[in-house]
């Protein structure tokens, strides 16, 4: 039987259908999860989709922090279970305390939206693991407050144990300190990212197919762990 | 009285793109001499008729820091308005 994979939706939530079909692509069984219901239905993972979670109120991903799932998603993420953030997905694990940091305006206040290169740092996490490290990838990019801001200690620190996953190459589209494009927790379960793997998943419709890796990634990890 | 006023401020070692733009735009105003502008927000708390005053400023406190500001990026202050402020417009 292969892995489920949940994805939550979020009032004003974008992305969630791309993030299905990207899991269905690379073999895995998307599962709905709703905001408002905290019941993970046995899933063996989770994404948090990119979007407008509650129209971005107060901040990006502070009112979705509350709701009914992201209790049951951050015990459960405190307990090894995978869990990827993209875009305000990322933004709402920032705001869930599961990553540091926080996700800002953009430096130069534009909306950006763009295929965006990058290149891959730790491979070791459960969404990076078909990568190797230093790989240059392109996906999609596109968010108004995805500049990743840290204190300099937390910053150090990231780099230091090899948390950065993914940095911004050829351009750093918001700003973000040290070209912070997504980053791990340190048991590498869960992994926030501003660019948009999912987007990237067909020819067709990305620039790219490179964004397949991260769903196969944590297939990969599951059967390994699951072993 | 019975409100409470939150206000919530980035960090003066956050940049604010907002307040740049804000700034840039004033010598068309012909506001040249201001040197620099930050945007934050002001949130204002109304408690119920009643609320003992150390309750309200406990619980503002608390909403504060878990919600209405981001201790990563913001600092944030509480008060109870004096007098002389206007009641908020309906």
């Amino acid at each position: 039987m292969s892995p489920r994979i949940g994805v939550v939706t979020f009032p004003g939530s974008l992305d969630d259908v791309d993030a299905a079909r990207a899991v269905r692509l690379a073999g895995a069984t998307p599962v709905s999860l709703w905001h408002d219901d905290s019941a993970l239905r046995g899933v063996n993972a989770v994404i948090l989709p990119g979007g407008f979670s509650y129209g971005d109120y107060l901040r990006c991903g502070a009112i979705a922090r509350f709701s009914a799932v992201m209790e049951t998603v951050v015990d459960a993420a405190r307990g090894g279970l995978p869990v990827l953030g993209i875009c305000n997905g990322f933004q709402i694990l920032c705001e869930s305390h599961l990553l540091p940091g926080a996700l800002t305006r953009n430096r130069e206040l534009h909306f950006r939206n763009r295929d965006q290169a990058l290149e891959i740092g730790n491979t070791g996490t459960a969404w990076t693991g078909a990568f190797t490290p230093g790989q240059r990838i392109v996906v999609p990019v596109k968010n108004g407050e995805g500049c990743f801001v840290a204190d300099t200690a937390t910053l150090d620190a990231l780099e230091a144990e090899n948390r950065v996953v993914a940095r911004y190459v050829e351009g750093n589209p918001n700003g973000s300190q040290r070209d912070i494009a997504g980053i791990c927790n340190e048991a590498g379960n869960v992994v926030g990212m501003m660019p948009h793997p999912e987007h990237a998943v067909e020819r067709l419709t990305g620039p790219s197919t490179d964004g397949l890796g991260v769903f196969t990634s944590v297939l990969a990890h599951l059967g390994a762990t699951t072993v | 009285m019975t409100r409470v006023v939150v206000d919530v401020m980035l960090k003066p070692e956050i940049l604010d793109p907002q307040g740049e733009a804000v700034v840039n735009a004033l010598p068309r105003l012909g506001a040249g001499q201001v040197a620099s502008v930050r945007i934050g927000k002001r949130i204002e708390l109304e408690f119920t008729e009643g609320t003992d005053e150390k309750v309200m400023r406990e619980q503002a406190t608390e909403i504060a820091d878990k919600l209405l500001a981001n201790p990563v990026i913001e600092d944030f202050t509480v008060r109870l308005p004096d007098a002389s402020e206007a009641e908020p417009t309906a």
